[in-house]
């Protein structure tokens, strides 16, 4: 039998407050696609920074091909065959994709023709489509994963480690990924693939391992010999859980809440990020907007809050026309706004509580241009505990709170001023089952309350379950209209690939 | 000959363009070394300061030694001594670059007119020689400006090919950049961060030491208190009129040094201009600059380092 690639027997990684993990073991045979799979929050992704230098783990061995490694940073791992690609793109914008490609071991004296040259060898090599010259701030998404993972084949990585990769990916390069993943293991490579979508690991992986609460529940499954419900039951642990809010649909529609007609915005780059979109949300139902981040989606939400300037058309809410008015003149309005950014444009970080609570509602709580503190206290009690957020006082830093409680906070604030319509961006993104479940229920909660809820979510199986309407967006254009009960994933996955 | 009023004479012309060139020199020395510092992701405010010890400690050195060349080394080591204040501060212990820089131009200014204080009437002359290039310096107009200038002005010339060549041909330039455009990158591709950008703040520190004892050395051929008048400053200014680029720097220090030249050689034309006015310009050119960047960054990245002024620390959770 073969020595492992990778080897790592009981990585214990503690941060202050939380243990990421607790005694976590993975063995990965080489010439293989091994998934990691789990929850959000099982420290998956510390266990892999454990193997890519980025941490190094408390307790516990690390062992590359039988041989103990200790590395100090990602550097080091590199240097020793183990390349990782970062859900947040390591890449340097103003440079070319060879530049970006050579950074850290390139020759002393670089000729650009000669790296160009050799990129382009080891991107066909591998088959993939690489214009060495081009600098990356042009790229995709997709694009700029495929040149992440030319810096690890130009290493000549023998272990590769991607973190949740088709985040970023339309399905049909999600696709190109699993080929050229293929091409790598083909040569006695490894490849890490860190998930939690079921079914992206049975189309790519070869063997599983699953963490739950930091420690491995499952070692090496093979994926072959195991049904998804299976592995479902060991990421989640005991009962078998669905998204399944109990999200009975409403049939009762309502009038028209908000309506966006050829909404255009130019992105800060210049370029047009959303194009002639039209679409209208009903009292009582969730229009759900499905997409591969960044086709526009952001700057969608952000023109219909007021924080970009429509090129063109209008947004109405409640037949009034507010295309120029503020922010604020459309919270007023009606319109609760949960924006993607949850840190920075949702909420500030280094403020109290209490002073994020009464952000957008101070305005009540004054005498002329003094702000009555105590109402504020109380204001931000009360929220606190009707949006069950758990708190230690109200006056503590924001930053104190876990993403589920940050994002509690945020949406209670922005419906305890009982809004028309609630527009919701990546409400449920990077939550915890407990978390996801508490959003989803506040939502559909709203929804039967007749507010008219525009959710975005890159979850398309999220959207299936609770949206009432589904409208797809590619490119900053509207690629598709979908009645989820009847929908299915591959019709809205040509959609969001811009195939039509 | 004479214009309306305008009287232009061959040896005001030719002044001119040689004090043209004498500032053009003193501000790319400088502003050099900033390009590199800035292009490694780190403001320095202090190049006035720096100059200020370079002009004092290249002159002592220049009268102590009785060698130019030594003096124009010892001024770019006092500059270097002085900006690894910076380093420390900036980059080792990620204190504001901003906050840090500024104390170093008030620190430089202080320490080099107590240090330098008892050497302010001091009459020795240890001065650089202008170079006649043989065969080229003959030629009229052109020989007796550009090819029989300053020793200084030629290295200066050098060092930015040098530079050049280092930023955008080498892995060390390549890496130097990565730093100063996404320090994790860098960082987790196996360049140290700090090292590189320490090296390249003491190496401009080294540089504007240089531009000052050239100021001491060459141009004006003392040392007096005050003597660099806010010429660090333009230096700054002039890095980001050449957009971090070593060469438009270099066609920016031509630029500002004509306007500096100008400044003080109008009267022989004739010309009744408030030089207060004229010194202005370089700021306004400036401004006019960052304008056009910023309405050009609409559609492409900025020219400016993305890290530039940001302090870097390994993320740890």
């Amino acid at each position: 039998m073969t020595e492992p690639a990778v080897e790592l027997d009981g990585i214990w990684k503690r941060f202050p407050g939380v243990v990421a993990n607790a005694g976590a073991n993975l063995t990965v045979r080489p010439g293989t696609v091994h998934a990691v799979l789990g929850e959000n929050g099982a420290g998956k992704t510390t266990l892999m920074n454990c193997l890519a230098g980025v941490y190094l783990p408390d307790e516990g061995t690390v062992k590359l091909h039988g041989r103990e490694m200790r590395f100090s940073s990602p550097a080091d791992a590199l240097a020793a065959g183990v390349g990782m690609v970062h859900q947040e793109f390591r890449l340097v914008p103003t440079f070319t994709v060879a530049e970006n490609v050579v950074l850290g071991s390139a020759p002393r004296v670089i000729s650009r023709p000669e790296i160009n040259r050799s990129v382009a060898e080891l991107a066909e090599r591998f088959g993939f489509s690489a214009e060495p010259e081009r600098p990356v701030w042009q790229l995709s998404m997709g694009e700029r994963q495929r040149v992440e993972i030319l810096k690890a084949l130009w290493r000549d990585a023998q272990v590769l480690i991607l973190d949740e990769p088709t985040a970023v990916l339309t399905p049909q390069e999600a696709e190109d990924l699993g080929r050229v993943l293929r091409q790598m293991v083909g040569e006695g490579r490894s490849v890490l693939f860190i998930s939690h979508k079921l079914n992206e690991v049975t189309a790519f992986c070869d063997e599983a391992t699953v963490l739950r609460g930091g420690a491995t529940v499952a070692s090496s499954v093979a994926i072959a010999d195991v049904d998804s419900a299976a592995l479902a039951e060991l990421m989640v642990g005991s009962s078998t859980k669905s998204t399944e809010t109990d999200a009975q649909r409403n049939t009762e529609m309502g009038d028209v809440v908000l309506a966006v007609d050829n909404v255009s915005v130019t992105d800060s780059r210049g370029l047009t990020a959303v194009d002639g979109v039209s679409f209208e949300v009903r009292a009582g139902e969730i229009l759900g907007i499905a997409g591969v981040a960044g086709n526009g989606q952001r700057q969608l939400t952000d023109a219909i809050a007021g924080l970009e300037t429509c090129r063109t058309g209008s947004v109405a809410l409640m037949g009034d026309d507010l295309t120029s008015a503020t922010p604020r003149d459309r919270f007023r309005a009606g319109l609760a706004y949960v924006p993607e950014d949850r840190l920075g444009v949702g909420l500030a970080p280094k403020l109290p509580i209490a002073e994020n609570a009464v952000m957008r509602h101070y305005p009540k709580m004054r005498r002329g241009p003094i702000l009555l503190w105590d109402r504020a206290k109380e204001f931000s009690a009360e929220l606190v505990s009707r949006f069950e957020v758990k708190v230690g006082r109200v006056e503590d830093r924001l930053a104190s709170l876990s993403g589920g409680n940050l994002q509690r906070l945020l949406l209670g604030r922005e419906l305890s001023s009982e809004p028309s319509v609630v527009v919701a961006s990546q409400p449920t993104r990077g939550l915890d089952v407990h978390g996801v479940a508490a959003i989803q229920r506040l939502l559909v909660e709203q929804r039967d309350q007749g507010t008219g809820v525009l959710m975005v979510s890159e979850d398309l199986d999220e959207l299936l379950v609770l949206a009432d309407r589904i409208l797809v967006m590619s490119e900053g254009r509207v690629a598709g209209k979908f009645d989820p009960a009847v929908a299915s994933r591959a019709e809205i996955g040509a959609a969001m690939a811009g195939v039509s | 000959m004479i214009f309306g009023g305008i009287t232009i004479t061959e040896a005001s012309v030719i002044g001119l363009i040689v004090a043209s060139l004498q500032f053009a020199t003193l501000l790319y020395l400088a502003a050099l070394g900033e390009t590199i510092a800035e292009r490694a992701g780190v403001l320095n405010l202090g190049v006035e300061g720096m100059m200020a010890m370079g002009a004092m400690a290249g002159y002592v050195g220049g009268v102590a030694s009785g060698s130019p060349w030594i003096g124009f080394l010892v001024g770019g080591l006092a500059g270097a001594l002085l900006a690894s204040v910076h380093a420390v501060a900036a980059v080792a212990l990620g204190a504001d670059q901003v906050v840090s820089g500024l104390a170093l131009t008030i620190l430089g200014l202080g320490l080099a007119n107590f240090l330098g204080d008892s050497y302010t009437s001091d009459t020795r002359r240890s001065l650089f020689k202008d170079v006649d290039i043989p065969g080229l310096s003959d030629i009229p107009w052109v020989g007796e400006t550009i090819f029989s200038a300053s020793p200084i002005t030629y290295v200066a010339a050098a060092l930015g090919v040098l530079t050049w060549f280092v930023l955008s041909r080498t892995s060390i330039g390549l890496g130097l950049r990565a730093v100063g455009e996404s320090a994790s990158t860098a960082d987790s591709a196996g360049h140290g961060v700090a090292a590189i950008r320490m090296t390249a703040v003491v190496i401009g520190g080294a540089m504007a030491g240089f531009s000052g004892a050239f100021l001491t050395l060459d141009t004006v051929g003392a040392w007096s208190e005050g003597i660099t008048v806010g010429r660090g400053w333009i230096a700054v200014a002039l890095v980001i009129f050449g957009a971090w680029r070593p060469g438009r720097v270099g066609l920016g220090a031509l630029l500002f040094g004509f306007t500096l030249a100008l400044e003080r050689r109008l009267q022989p034309f004739g010309i009744e201009f408030s030089p207060i006015l004229l010194s202005m310009l370089p700021y306004i050119l400036t401004v006019g600059v960052l304008v056009v960047i910023s309405y050009r960054a609409r559609n492409q990245p900025s020219p400016t380092p993305a890290g530039l002024g940001i302090a870097y620390r390994r993320e740890e959770r």
